[in-house]
């Protein structure tokens, strides 16, 4: 029961998947809704993932789609193999889509290791750098493997993910996020986020603590990209380009960076959006753009930046956003002058 | 040898294309150190821009080199004066916020502009074919064949290249544009009107990207509105192995790309974009502040 209160969002969660599924049912939501809501799932999930390293951990890092691409081709390599080999009852056809996502997940968390490892290292805007270098390297990879289907895409792939396991995994990532966060790993990385330097004084292994949250991102972004193959049941190395990564960096920054909530209300939103703007043609993307640009210059935090729904706050009180404060205040000549003085 | 002399021409002229893109990222950077990832759109207005002016005033004729090099420099002044007005309106406001907050900035007015220019009627979706600009000469230097057109490019990048280092070395505006990227607050106090060195400087990148728009539509004669995101890409990857924030190491990094990329696409062109960023990885891993940069200290 106290576990149940802590952790909320395992009831409120399943709670929407309920109404959704009786307006599925009721035909109210078509099928068209139901693959938007679907897409925003897994596009929830990967904001989730980027959260951990742009919110949390403080690590810009603007490849993403390249371990979602790693996740998704694992993944539906797995179960196309194990599918063409033999029919089977559905509940072994779950148990395999399961393994195929967590194989997913764990060649992303691979991949992640081996970019995390060294460049995490490096101070600065490296890490940004080297992950959009990784997500086309990737690319290109992808393009010229001909066992994935090369420049032509992965095809066949068994349509195994529904509303239902996205929405389950939606469930697990939060959770996973919201008590990673509240863990002594989660503070560690919200040391390192407010000031590294600082962190690294009072004794956190900040290189340990990034690579940490670095593998766990990647592995939640190949998870989103086993359930994006297994939804779309086709892949395209095109699909991943760095225009993707930009998408999710703009649902988490938009949405609200650091705040849980305001990640999936930014992921959720801003996939509705362009299919709600559909009426307007060839504008859609245009107000897009231009209401990202609103947003960001109104409200730099995000639409829920700093803040958070009263079931997804930390259970142990409100230390979540406490390095953004100094995101909230515009920097003024006085701490500007109080920062050289300190320095001095 | 014939064919590498000829490959490194075209990788020469490539790379000059990216070293005038690169010089805009590496010059905000330096100034505002904002990664402005909509460089790559100025590059598209610049080669609409020209591409509209020669449609418009000379409809179906070659133009004499005086009147081509004419076109281009007005082309560069629009996009210039856009990209003044960009940054007024979308960066200004957010300079003294964290920098990935501008860089979304970017990434939204890099949406905006491309679904905007795919939006309005006269550009549209569909491709333009860019007018040839100079009538292509063909001449040989022993076995080797070369096209006066790619000289003419290097030779007038090279030329630009100069002017703008003639430009930040020995001018006031220059001077104001390197004590601005030193510090920006000093320079204020120093009587420096910082606003005004910002314009200046997105200015000079905007236009110089619609210089090498030009350039690159001149060779490469397929206008659409992403072009820009894949070259601004690469250009910005120049810009980092020469070491951001140092103009001659965006000159230095856009030459090793474009070298580097007409290499190894006359082996596998699959590859070429790829490799371009393992180059640039190994670079970083190596040399993290870049081939010519200065390492950063951390004060605390």
């Amino acid at each position: 029961m106290n576990w149940l209160r802590k952790n909320s969002e395992v009831i409120i969660l399943p709670l929407i998947y309920v109404v959704i599924f009786l307006l599925q049912k009721n035909k109210i939501l078509n099928n068209y809704v139901i693959q938007i809501i679907m897409l925003a799932g897994v596009n929830i999930i990967m904001t989730q993932s980027l959260n951990l390293v742009n919110g949390m951990t403080g690590q810009n890092s603007i490849g993403h789609a390249g371990f979602m691409a790693v996740g998704a081709y694992v993944s539906a390599l797995f179960s196309k193999i194990i599918f063409n080999a033999a029919a089977m009852p559905p509940t072994m056809q779950t148990i395999f889509f399961l393994l195929a996502t967590i194989a997913g997940g764990i060649g992303a968390a691979i991949f992640g290791f081996l970019i995390g490892m060294p460049t995490l290292r490096l101070k600065g805007d490296y890490l940004a750098i080297v992950t959009l270098g990784f997500g086309e390297v990737i690319r290109s990879i992808i393009r010229i493997t001909p066992a994935v289907g090369a420049a032509r895409g992965l095809t066949g792939i068994p349509k195994l993910a529904s509303l239902f396991w996205i929405f389950v995994f939606v469930v697990i990532t939060i959770y996973i996020c919201r008590n990673y966060m509240d863990s002594a790993y989660g503070r560690g990385c919200l040391a390192i986020r407010d000031n590294e330097v600082a962190a690294d004084t009072m004794g956190i292994n900040t290189s340990k603590y990034k690579v940490q949250a670095f593998v766990t991102s990647a592995f939640i972004a190949g998870i989103a990209g086993s359930m994006y193959a297994h939804t779309l049941r086709y892949l395209h190395p095109d699909v991943f380009s760095y225009t993707k990564s930009t998408d999710f960096l703009v649902y988490l920054y938009a949405g609200g960076v650091g705040s849980i909530s305001g990640s999936i209300l930014g992921a959720f939103i801003l996939t509705a959006l362009p299919e709600v703007l559909r009426f307007m043609n060839e504008w859609r993307l245009v107000i897009y753009g231009g209401l990202l640009v609103i947003i960001i210059l109104f409200r730099p935090v995000g639409m829920f930046g700093g803040k958070e729904f009263a079931f997804l706050k930390l259970k142990t009180g409100g230390i979540q956003h406490i390095g953004f404060s100094n995101l909230f205040q515009r920097k003024t000549k006085k701490t500007i002058v109080a920062n050289e003085e300190a320095s001095r | 040898m014939e064919k590498f002399i000829q490959l490194l021409v075209y990788g020469l002229q490539l790379g000059s294309i990216y070293a005038l893109l690169a010089i805009g990222y590496t010059m905000v950077f330096g100034i505002i150190r904002m990664i402005n990832m909509a460089h790559g759109d100025f590059l598209m207005m610049g080669s609409y821009a020209v591409f509209f002016i020669v449609s418009l005033f000379f409809a179906d004729q070659m133009l004499g080199p005086a009147i081509a090099l004419f076109v281009i420099l007005a082309g560069a002044s629009i996009t210039g004066f856009i990209g003044v007005g960009v940054e007024r309106i979308a960066y200004k406001p957010l300079r003294n916020r964290p920098k990935i907050s501008s860089m979304i900035a970017a990434i939204g007015v890099s949406l905006f502009t491309q679904n905007f220019f795919r939006a309005i009627p006269f550009i549209g979706p569909n491709p333009r074919t860019f007018p040839k600009l100079l009538k292509d000469v063909l001449f040989y230097v022993g076995p080797i064949q070369l096209s006066l057109v790619r000289i003419v490019v290097i030779i007038l990048s090279i030329v630009i290249m100069s002017v703008l280092y003639f430009i930040i070395m020995k001018t006031t505006i220059g001077m104001e544009m390197r004590a601005a990227s030193c510090d920006k607050d000093a320079s204020s106090l120093m009587g420096i009107n910082v606003n005004r060195v910002i314009s200046a400087t997105f200015f000079i990148g905007a236009g110089l990207a619609a210089i090498s728009g030009a350039f690159y539509a001149n060779n490469y004669p397929v206008l659409t509105v992403t072009m820009g995101a894949t070259l601004g890409n690469k250009a910005f990857i120049a810009a980092v192995i020469g070491g951001i924030g140092d103009i001659r190491g965006a000159v230095l990094g856009g030459f090793i790309m474009g070298v580097i990329e007409i290499m190894i696409s006359s082996v596998y062109s699959e590859l070429a974009y790829g490799i371009s960023f393992v180059v640039l990885i190994i670079i970083l891993l190596l040399k993290p502040e870049g081939l010519l940069g200065k390492p950063m200290i951390e004060k605390v």
